[in-house]
């Protein structure tokens, strides 16, 4: 289990028929993407076509969870689900796509995330959904 | 100019549909269509939508844009799609327009209406992670920026003292004290790296414009301000999904498209406004639209360029920081524009005949471009 700057349960979304793919692989430990068979592009959020192509033909994969820290904000406002302040991510993966995350297992201060630094991806139970959250790791790991 | 329809879908299934959330219904249509008229999104370059925002249909398909419709009044609103089509087809604003429906009543599946229910992207993938709309997300690209060009939490601050200098010249200007860098860097922390002093006001207000002909124009009290040109564009309603989070491809596309229809150069620009939500704003409007290149409006601003006396006079009513900001400022600046325009601003520029006005909608979701004139084209 992670351990999370939050104190109160996260505002979840509901998963729709084209991201139930998604949310069962965080219940399963994984992240999952989508990639497309007819041109290969890789992306994010979940759909049930491929963004670069049009193409209908398109699949789901697991992805390593690994990426980077490419950008991020620390918020000082009071959120009622977090203790503040709390960074708020963006994590480029190494399969190309970005997603929004929180960085776990960090100090949340400029000084502890430093962009770039590898990450990877931890899930936080939440009862019905897992989310997805990430951490430092060893650049080699 | 006769304007065609040459593509025309229904989705798949029709009647019960519960394995498609209401994007996936206009996506599905979509893609019949465009099966139906042998093209793909890239083709695309208009956007017409209702129930959903134009911002979701355009990112979920892959278009990028340079004309935008989401006129929302009811179920007529796709006769409107077709009609405003057709004029901007005409007008040479899009080659090829695509109008989509899509609506899960039956099922109730993801409907989320315009501002994005619980089966959204946006609450499926960025609510969680504690976002707090603007102040944490329009700002979340700052940081990767100042890793990539070596832009200073000074010169950033920068940019709220020199709004400051042109609000103080505005009686109307919320706040007209002078402030200095250190003022800046030292009110309060709101999401680092951005303070109190470089995050817009929330005040109240409104305004409005009216346009007519330039015959007609003539005939009105005032002197008439032209629209020179124009340009719009959507990109994404995650800001997480920006294709690069140090420059908005909506500002690209509207400001080059808005300089094109004008047939204006960077030169010709005597006055600019640059919606300021947020201090970084302006320098992603400045280098998005090529007054300023990759990395350099920070040094720019700095060096005094923006500034009362400067070569190219920037928010000149104080802007979103120090002016006003009421939520959709972008009627603001219009306003301010056109007082540029008439001669008849508190911070007048001398001899402004060229205002260009950028707008932005969401968090780099949308934006809107429109060049003014004080002389007919």
């Amino acid at each position: 289990m992670a351990d999370s700057p939050r104190r109160r349960p996260r505002p979840l979304g509901q998963p729709t028929p084209e991201t139930q793919h998604f949310w069962d692989g965080t219940k399963a430990g994984e992240l999952r993407l989508q990639r497309c068979n007819d041109c290969g592009h890789v992306y994010f959020p979940p759909r049930s076509l491929c963004p670069a192509c049009s193409s209908r033909n398109v699949d789901v994969f697991s992805a390593s969870g690994k990426g980077k820290l490419l950008s991020y904000v620390i918020n000082h406002r009071p959120h009622p689900s977090f203790d503040g302040p709390y960074a708020i991510a963006v994590v480029e993966l190494d399969e190309g796509p970005t997603m929004l995350s929180n960085i776990v297992d960090c100090d949340q201060s400029p000084e502890a995330l430093v962009l770039d630094m590898p990450l990877e991806v931890t899930f936080e139970d939440n009862g019905d959904l897992a989310v997805p959250l990430f951490r430092p790791r060893e650049s080699q790991s | 100019m006769t304007v065609a329809i040459v593509g025309a879908a229904e989705t798949t299934e029709l009647g019960r549909i519960p394995d498609m959330s209401q994007i996936q219904l206009h996506a599905d249509a979509a893609l019949n269509a465009f099966a139906d008229a042998g093209i793909r999104a890239r083709d695309i370059d208009g956007v017409a939508t209702a129930g959903e925002s134009p911002v979701n249909i355009a990112h979920y398909l892959g278009i990028a844009p340079r004309w935008v419709d989401g006129s929302s009044v009811g179920g007529c609103s796709f006769m409107l799609h077709v009609r405003h089509a057709a004029a901007a087809i005409e007008a040479g604003y899009a080659h090829t327009v695509l109008i989509t429906h899509g609506e899960s009543g039956r099922s109730g599946v993801g409907r989320g209406g315009r501002g994005g229910g619980g089966g959204s992207l946006l609450a499926q993938f960025e609510s969680p992670y504690g976002s707090m709309g603007p102040t944490t997300m329009f700002t979340i690209g700052v940081l990767r920026y100042m890793k990539q060009y070596g832009m200073t939490h000074e010169q950033l601050a920068m940019v709220a003292v020199v709004q400051r200098e042109w609000a103080g010249m505005n009686p109307r200007a919320s706040y007209r004290d002078p402030i200095t860098v250190d003022d800046v860097l030292n009110s309060r922390m709101i999401a680092y790296p951005f303070h109190l002093l470089e995050c817009c006001l929330v005040t109240d207000g409104g305004g409005a414009l009216i346009l007519t002909s330039a015959e007609r124009a003539a005939d009105f009290p005032h002197k008439p301000v032209y629209i020179l040109g124009s340009g719009e564009s959507v990109e994404t309603p995650m800001v997480s999904q920006m294709k690069d989070l140090t420059s908005s491809q909506a500002f690209r596309i509207a400001g080059s498209e808005a300089m094109r229809s004008a047939g204006i150069n960077h030169g010709d620009v005597d006055h600019m406004m640059v919606y300021d939500a947020f201090a970084h704003l302006p320098i992603w409007g400045l280098e998005d639209l090529g007054f300023c290149g990759r990395g350099e409006a920070p040094a720019f601003i700095e060096d005094g360029n923006t500034r009362p006396g400067g070569t190219l006079p920037l928010n000149t009513n104080g802007g979103g920081l120090s002016y006003m900001h009421s939520g959709m400022y972008g009627m603001y600046a219009l306003q301010e524009s056109v007082r540029q325009m008439r001669g008849t601003a508190p911070a007048q520029v001398p001899g402004a005949a060229v205002s260009l006005c950028l707008g932005v909608g969401g968090m780099f979701a949308a934006s809107g471009c429109i060049v003014m004139g004080n002389e007919l084209p």
